[in-house]
């Protein structure tokens, strides 16, 4: 063990703070559920990509710049450090991207990883069907093969910003004789394709922030499937280990979170009377910290040839019951003024976008697999509990 | 010792209930989201008529002359279905000040008799800027606002003062800010005498949101029931796992040792105003937990629904999530606890858990300076 950083990775992140600082993000920008706000987002991807900035786990040849996951934690540190805008190809960049480096072949990380890099193609995840939530092997939606093409029939639901996005990734049923998790595959469409109906859904906050999806008779090449049919089900295994596990929710991004509550306590703790805010800051303080260390113990591991298992679902618990209780101790530090919504006259900079963060944390607990879901896992998968 | 509620109470309260379940749907907060004032001047009107405006008016001022217990259970029904109009907080908080100086030797006391007639006919109303509230809920649909000015309680003419609109994320609430200039016109008590009708409306206020809160946590944890009742998964209700189960059996045992805590409370504020500080912080603070622990569980056994627009759930939620601030934070009413437990002369132990009114012992018990 060694808890220090290399001269090189000192260096690395010198060369991201000031590249950050050459190119600052122009904030603040409109909500990536707007339509504005979703363009501006896509530009700010263009200018990270001209950097080289856009996924720098990747390989050189596809925008990226080869790092590790270390350099990435780093990264993503001055990222949030920064105040840089959310990642409007989160779904692309953290999840798709680690899938199609691993199982796409030549031609489809050719074509998908380089748009994906530059923001020319942003992308939705198509998984969750109405009748396939927590038990995403309900998946009805059909893949029908036919030549060189697959035919697309059915309905996904709650892709994240599908409103506004070009690709959504999909699995669907191929085998129309198979059930559960038999029979999927994984499949790449084109969101302007004919026969794709997308039907926003408005979240909380009444932005429409994700989407149902309609397929009716949606033609794609056979090229757009990943792996091979059938294996639909592990490949997206893999992806949510992703997702759940390590690279959707960056440790930097919470302990930047901790670092705001902070100073809204130190701002706060005068005016108020809250005989246990003190202990709400302090948690989060810790628990972000324990998170990051956590992430770079598992990146650790992963660059040692390890695996990532039934832990990713403790991650997954993890971090959104602490962006919880960030937003909880700083409505908290608000107090009557919590309820404000930006645009009101009263509004200062203090509210910070608080609710707004507020209210995402509460769907924490929910996307990328329920923590119910999660807690089920760990207790079987991991403590070995009897499943019945 | 009896700690049930009369047949008379409830009765009248069932009477309310069917009332404003009949009339306060989900569609109609939603179509009052886009209105104009963003209240339902028929349903208002129909409140007035039962005399729920006055419900703790006096007699002699054309009220019901009820007391604060009778009215918990109402607010509590008004939570239950979220009832966008601030009956509860004009009522409780407001109406009831008036009242108070209606009934003492202030030379103001004429004039707000005369008020609380009109209030009592539903010709006026009257809301309250109580200081420990940034905002006051829907302030331009009242006649009349109650100010403060130091100590000085003011009533003015809501016409002669500025509001300046503020959005909530609460669709339902139309709060403002409210700017004014105090002059002598206006002034209806101050000093001591100020000081404690600004303590007794904040008592009444926070008690009024506790219920509130009850009746809204009771209304998240019944559709959670029916949402995990009908939403299946792995072939069986979702509601059959037992994590699901025990997300919302916390949340009733949360609620079910709130509401003794709200009666409480209620009764105090009924029976010894000048005592009532205590039970009123516990009552809020129970409340509260109780409230957004089952937010937090009825949104999480939703899934990914009750995170929409669409469904219903949110009205419920962010009215909690809004109120819960409201007229004293879980930090206020904590600390006001606090500072009571540790007064050297605070009467703790189980003997003390009822009020022994008029006992001369008790006196050391007053809620004085407690705040
Ligand atoms: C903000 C947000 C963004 C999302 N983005 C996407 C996206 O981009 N793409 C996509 O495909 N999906 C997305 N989702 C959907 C998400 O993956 C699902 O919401 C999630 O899988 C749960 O499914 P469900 O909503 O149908 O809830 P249900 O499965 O109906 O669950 C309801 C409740 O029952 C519980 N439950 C269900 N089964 C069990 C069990 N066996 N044991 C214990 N408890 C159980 C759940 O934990 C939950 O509390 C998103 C959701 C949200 C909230």
């Amino acid at each position: 063990m060694k808890l220090t950083y290399t001269v090189e990775e000192q260096g690395f992140r010198l060369q991201v703070r000031q590249w950050l600082v050459d190119n600052p993000p122009k904030q603040p920008l409109n909500s990536f559920d707007t339509q504005k706000g979703f363009e501006q987002h896509r530009q700010w991807e263009k200018t990270l990509a001209s950097g080289n900035w856009g996924m720098v786990t990747w390989p050189k040849e596809y925008g990226g710049r080869g790092c590790n996951l270390i350099e990435w934690l780093i990264f993503e540190e001055e990222y949030y450090r920064a105040g840089a805008p959310l990642r409007v190809n989160q779904n692309g960049i953290f999840l798709l991207g680690p899938t199609l480096m691993e199982y796409g072949t030549d031609e489809q990380k050719e074509r998908f990883i380089s748009a994906m890099a530059s923001g020319d193609e942003i992308w939705a995840q198509g998984w969750s069907e109405p009748g396939a939530g927590s038990d995403m092997a309900a998946i009805r939606s059909k893949a029908t093969r036919d030549g060189d093409e697959y035919v697309i029939n059915g309905q996904k639901i709650w892709s994240s910003r599908a409103v506004f996005a070009d690709w959504v990734f999909c699995i669907f049923r191929t085998d129309p004789d198979s059930s559960r998790h038999h029979g999927l595959s994984f499949m790449l469409v084109p969101l302007d394709a004919e026969g794709v109906t997308v039907r926003p859904i408005e979240q909380l906050n009444g932005l429409p922030g994700f989407a149902e999806i309609f397929f009716d008779n949606v033609r794609i090449p056979v090229f757009n499937r990943l792996g091979e049919e059938g294996e639909g089900w592990s490949i997206a295994m893999s992806t949510a280990g992703f997702e759940r596990g390590l690279m959707l929710r960056s440790p930097a991004r919470f302990q930047q979170a901790a670092k705001n509550l902070m100073e809204l306590y130190r701002a706060k703790r005068n005016d108020i009377l809250d005989l246990s805010i003190e202990d709400a800051v302090v948690r989060c303080y810790m628990d972000a910290e324990a998170y990051a260390l956590s992430t770079y113990q598992t990146a650790s591991r992963l660059m040692n040839g390890g695996q990532i298992g039934a832990e990713s679902s403790c991650n997954k618990i993890f971090w959104s019951e602490l962006d919880l209780k960030i937003h909880d101790a700083a409505m908290r530090l608000l107090g009557a003024r919590g309820e404000l919504e930006a645009d009101s006259e009263d509004a200062s900079a203090e509210l910070g976008g608080w609710l707004d963060g507020f209210l995402f944390a509460q769907s924490g607990p929910i996307y990328a697999g329920t923590n119910e879901v999660q807690r089920n896992i760990i207790a079987e998968r991991m403590l070995g509990m009897p499943r019945k | 010792m009896n700690f049930t509620y009369s047949e008379d109470q409830l009765t009248y309260r069932d009477t309310v209930a069917a009332l404003l379940s009949c009339e306060v749907t989900a569609d109609s907060i939603r179509a009052r989201w886009t209105s104009a004032q963003g209240i339902d001047a028929n349903l208002t009107q129909q409140l007035a008529d039962m005399g729920l405006n006055a419900l703790l008016v006096p007699e002699s001022c054309g009220g019901l002359g009820l007391s604060e217990l009778d009215f918990i259970l109402l607010a509590q029904e008004c939570g239950r279905v979220a009832l966008p109009e601030p009956l509860v907080e004009n009522a409780m908080a407001a109406t009831a000040m008036l009242s108070e100086v209606a009934s003492s030797d202030l030379a103001a006391a004429n004039q707000c008799q005369d008020t609380l007639k009109q209030i009592a006919t539903g010709n006026a109303s009257v809301a309250c800027g109580h200081w420990i509230n940034p905002y006051v809920n829907m302030a331009d649909t009242s006649h009349w606002l109650l100010l403060p000015h130091g100590d000085e309680v003011h009533l003015v003419s809501t016409q002669t003062v500025d509001l300046i609109a503020q959005r909530s994320s609460d669709p339902s609430r139309r709060i403002s800010k409210v700017n004014w200039q105090p002059s002598r016109g206006t002034k209806i008590a101050g000093g001591q005498q100020g000081a404690e009708l600004w303590r007794s409306a904040l008592n009444r206020g926070a008690l009024g949101v506790a219920a509130q809160l009850i009746g809204l946590a009771e209304s998240i944890l019944r559709r959670a029931v029916v949402f995990t009742t009908d939403r299946e998964q792995f072939g069986r209700p979702v509601g059959a796992n037992q994590a699901v189960k025990h997300l919302l059996a916390d949340c009733a045992v949360s609620l079910e040792f709130a509401k003794p805590v709200i009666a409480r409370a209620a009764y105090a504020v009924a029976n010894s105003p000048t005592r009532a500080d205590w039970a009123v912080s516990h009552a809020k603070v129970a409340a509260s937990y109780a409230a957004l622990l089952t937010v937090r569980h009825g949104m999480q056994v939703h899934g990914a629904m009750g995170y929409t627009w669409e469904c219903d759930l949110q009205i419920w939620m962010k009215r909690c999530w809004a109120i819960d601030k409201t007229w004293g934070d879980v930090g206020f009413h904590k600390n006001r606890i606090h500072e009571w437990l540790l007064n050297p002369n605070a009467l703790m132990g189980a003997e003390h858990t009822f009020d022994k009114s008029g006992s001369p012992s008790d006196e050391s018990n007053s809620q004085q300076g407690a705040g």
